[in-house]
């Protein structure tokens, strides 16, 4: 009885929520729409990297690269062959993947703080190589410019502030399905005893270094989707947008919302994404701010603003 | 040694003439670390329905030659074979996943996990849901996830820790831990146990009752290899030991053989200094 | 061969600066097992102190000491200023949360990080600024066809001089050995009777003064700050300390060097856009085939 409750109580929330998100864009004014579309991109962001660092454990400060891989697939095959917006979502998301698998294999069994700039120098030299304009093909400090709105085929294009904001929202709830799905199967389960105990996890007869990449590459494929959504969203993507001091935020937001805890990583992203713009008024004392806040947060709640809960307290 | 069930087992020390009833056996296992030779052409045979213990004194490379058996460590020399396959170079979840569960002698357990998380886990080897069947719950996923709930809940109460079963794993009783930690390595369904030092921290009453589950865990005809310093529960429970000093063999045989082993006994206490 | 020694002198100056710079990573990292990403801001604020002395009260610190008197003092002030910065971080942004664990720190470690930079923006402007040239000794010596100047052999002395007086420190000294202890491991060496404080006062004090003289010998260097070089700076010497082997003395100073070497010979013989990029590679070669770094202690994690 008590569990059915709970269970009514929680998709009663979840149509509370679904119905508010629904309503917003249409009473508030377009600042706040893109403000909460570009809260959804932080979030989709946050969801990717509590993959990687939440559930697993692992150090990954050049997440970054993943949705640049993402941005600049969908920039590049969107202005040089015409593909849509549309079909180079999935495509995006399995480029980014691809990567991750490529440049993650060799890496992988390293420990700790070795696994953690490794990531920030994959970070680092994706950047560069943006920078740097391969073969003319990402345009070098200017970017790739005239990217399309994603088309559904005839006049149905997504092209306001409120089809964006949808957009993005309904990738985030699809990834916050399968996300929670994946947390509570096998796969999520042994995440978490790799981050508890990896040898542990090896000698219970978990495939530790299998397992790290899967959570690479889809950390990775999630990231890559924002990437082909913020680029289309944008029109343009240039290598600013995929700096070290980014991927130091998408790490900020997984902690601050709590490791390993979905609500926790949507929580996170809105206090990264939304202070700056409620804090506007702060001026150029406004990131001042923001980093004495994060070194506040992290003494008032060390475990994030919404920590996972796991099992009852005592005996039950 | 009121464990003998049936007319194979041994009467005195000969070498076991049945293939079949090893299970698993290292031949001249060799590991060194730097200069330091820690196993030196080490043979262990561990009979099917017995408990075996490997003793011997501190540093003698006990420890070291389960991480080497499990495929923490890789040998530098010489064969493990289990259950008649040769086990050199593989990785510690494959050794798993071929049968052999183990527990460490400093508890690891998934600390902020839930106890019944942390047995739950021991099934992942058997089971092969993936990604999508995961997000999309297939039929056979859910099937496994049934499975694995009953496996862990049987495995849960086996070792009296039902009560425990929603706390965190670090928030249990020392005893009930290392409870749990053979909990976890049973779930894994395997066909040879290895417990590094069980006993170590417990109280006379929890080492007791470890031994009881040690038995009754052989009538389920599932072999056990423990390590182990405290000689009551050495000469309690096993059927045969494997004694070593510095990386060999020094003796192996019936408890009462080793108990009154010279060589065994110098091992422990050391030489009496000739004059 | 001109340009290989060319390089490889250029290299050398700015590999030990990132050899100084890495040395703070790796005192704290050593002790705290904490990255303090704010150590790149604390350089710069380094940086920023020095110009500030050496631009409003050279005048009169030239009357009194000479040039080079003046930026010694500039450097020494530097050193004090940054040093006193370092120990009010520990004592604000990191003490509190340690006890919370290694995450909250790095996300703490991350805030100070981002506060530094831009209080120096707010303090100082975000516009970039340039050390006055009229101080910086320019005199060099034409060896053959190659040439090194008075402030890079200043420089290169004077860093060996504070890498070796630390190299001492750490390993020859009682105070060094309990330094190695609690790096070691600190609660065992707290219960041997090694006062863990007056040790993090040493690791938070010495660590960033060594930074901040680094900002004014960067500053003398290459002239021009801005107040977001840290973080380039900072991943720099970070990346050297992981290439030497994180928590090690000598392997902060020989990774600070080798870096430095490999991104000019890089910048030299590859192209100078692709000089990150190659640094990052050897980097990542470098795990793959050593994992804890060239010089890193081969540790078995025990089972």
């Amino acid at each position: 009885m008590m569990k059915k409750n709970k269970i009514l109580k929680k998709a009663g929330i979840l149509i509370v929520v679904a119905i508010a998100l629904c309503i917003f864009p249409f009473v508030a004014s377009t600042y706040l729409v893109d403000v909460a579309f570009f809260f959804g991109i932080y979030a989709l962001l946050g969801l990717s990297l509590n993959i990687v660092l939440g559930e697993v454990g692992l150090f990954d400060l050049g997440h970054a690269a993943f949705y640049a891989v993402g941005a600049y697939t969908t920039a590049i095959l969107n202005t040089r062959l015409g593909i849509p917006i549309f079909v180079l979502l999935p495509v995006s998301g399995l480029t980014a993947a691809g990567f991750a698998w490529l440049v993650c294999s060799p890496v992988i069994h390293l420990r700790g703080d070795y696994l953690c700039i490794v990531t920030i120098g994959l970070g680092e030299i994706v950047r560069i190589a943006l920078l740097n304009d391969p073969g003319g093909l990402t345009g070098g400090p200017n970017g790739v410019f005239g990217i399309d709105r994603p088309t559904l085929g005839g006049p149905l294009v997504i092209d306001t502030s409120i089809g964006f904001y949808f957009l993005i929202w309904i990738v985030v709830g699809l990834s916050i399905f399968g996300l929670v799905r994946l947390q509570n199967s096998r796969i999520g389960r042994a995440w978490n005893c790799i981050r508890e105990d990896e040898v542990a996890a090896e000698a219970t007869g978990i495939n530790v270094r299998s397992l790290k990449l899967l959570c690479f590459i889809l950390g990775a494929g999630l990231a890559g989707l924002a990437g082909n959504i913020y680029a289309s969203k944008m029109m343009c993507v240039s290598p600013e947008s995929f700096t070290f001091m980014d991927s130091c935020m998408y790490f900020c937001i997984v902690l601050l919302g709590g490791m390993g805890s979905i609500p926790g990583a949507v929580i996170g992203a809105a206090a990264i994404g939304l202070f700056p713009e409620i804090f506007r008024s702060l001026a150029k004392y406004r990131m001042l701010f923001f980093g004495a806040a994060m070194v506040a947060m992290m003494y008032f709640r060390p475990a994030g603003l919404w920590p996972r809960k796991r099992g009852g307290s005592g005996v039950k | 040694m009121s464990l003998r069930k049936d007319n194979k087992s041994r009467e005195s020390s000969q070498e076991p003439n049945q293939k079949e009833d090893v299970i698993l056996e290292t031949q001249k296992l060799t590991k060194k670390f730097g200069g330091l030779i820690a196993v030196n052409n080490f043979d262990l045979k561990v009979k099917r329905e017995e408990i075996s213990a490997l003793i011997g004194p501190n540093g003698a490379g006990k420890t070291t030659v389960f991480n080497v058996v499990t495929g923490i460590y890789p040998a530098d020399g010489g064969k493990i074979i289990f259950k008649g396959e040769n086990l050199n170079g593989c990785k510690p979840h494959e050794v798993a996943t071929k049968g052999i569960a183990r527990t460490f002698q400093n508890i690891r357990l998934f600390s902020k996990m839930t106890c019944l998380e942390n047995v739950m886990s021991g099934q992942h080897c058997r089971c092969s849901a993936g990604t999508w069947s995961s997000i999309f719950r297939t039929l056979k996923q859910r099937e496994e996830e049934r499975r694995t709930m009953k496996v862990a809940e049987s495995r849960l109460n086996q070792v009296g820790l039902w009560e425990y079963r929603d706390m965190l794993a670090k928030n249990i009783p020392y005893g009930s831990q290392r409870m749990l930690e053979i909990a976890r390595a049973l779930a894994t369904n395997p066909d040879l146990l290895i417990l590094d030092e069980p006993s170590s921290g417990l109280n006379e009453e929890e080492s007791e009752n470890l031994m009881k589950f040690l038995k009754a865990l052989l009538k389920e005809r599932l072999p056990i290899l423990l390590i182990e310093h405290d000689m009551n529960v050495v000469m309690g429970v096993s059927d045969w030991i494997t004694v070593m000093d510095e990386g060999k063999k020094i003796a192996e045989g019936l408890p009462k053989e080793i108990y009154n082993n010279p060589l065994v006994i110098e091992a422990y206490l050391g030489k009496e200094e000739e004059e | 061969m001109l340009t290989f020694v060319q390089q490889l002198i250029n290299g050398l100056t700015i590999g030990s600066f990132y050899a100084l710079i890495a040395l703070g990573y790796s005192l704290v990292y050593g002790v705290m097992k904490l990255i303090n990403f704010a150590h790149g801001d604390l350089f710069t604020l380094g940086c920023y102190i020095g110009y500030t002395l050496l631009v409003w009260v050279s005048a009169f610190l030239t009357s009194l000491f000479g040039i080079w008197g003046c930026l010694a003092v500039g450097m020494i002030v530097s050193a004090i200023g940054v040093g006193g910065a370092g120990i009010l971080m520990e004592r604000v942004a990191y003490r509190p949360i340690y006890p919370a664990g290694r995450l909250p720190a790095v996300v703490s470690a991350l805030g100070v990080s981002i506060f530094l930079e831009n209080f120096i923006m707010v303090v100082w402007g975000p516009r970039y600024l340039a050390y006055r040239s009229s101080f910086i000794p320019t005199a060099y010596w034409q060896i053959g066809s190659f040439r090194i100047t008075i402030l890079q052999v200043v420089i290169l002395v004077l860093s060996f001089l504070l890498m070796g007086l630390l190299y001492y420190i750490i390993e020859k000294t009682t105070f060094g050995a309990a330094i190695r202890a609690s790096s070691f491991d600190r609660d065992t060496a707290a219960l041997m009777g090694i006062d863990i404080n007056k040790i993090i006062f040493f690791i938070f004090s010495v660590g960033p003064a060594l930074g901040g003289a680094t900002g004014v010998m960067v500053g003398m260097y290459y002239r021009q700050i801005s107040f977001t070089m840290g973080w380039v700076y900072g991943l720099r010497a970070f990346t050297a300390t992981i290439i030497g082997g994180i928590g090690n003395i000598p392997g902060a100073m020989i990774g600070g060097i080798i870096l430095g070497i490999l991104e000019m010979l890089g910048a030299g013989y590859i192209s100078a856009a692709w000089k990150d990029v190659f640094v990052f590679i050897v980097l990542i070669l470098v795990l793959i085939f050593r994992p804890t770094g060239l010089i890193g202690e081969k540790k078995a994690e025990k089972v």
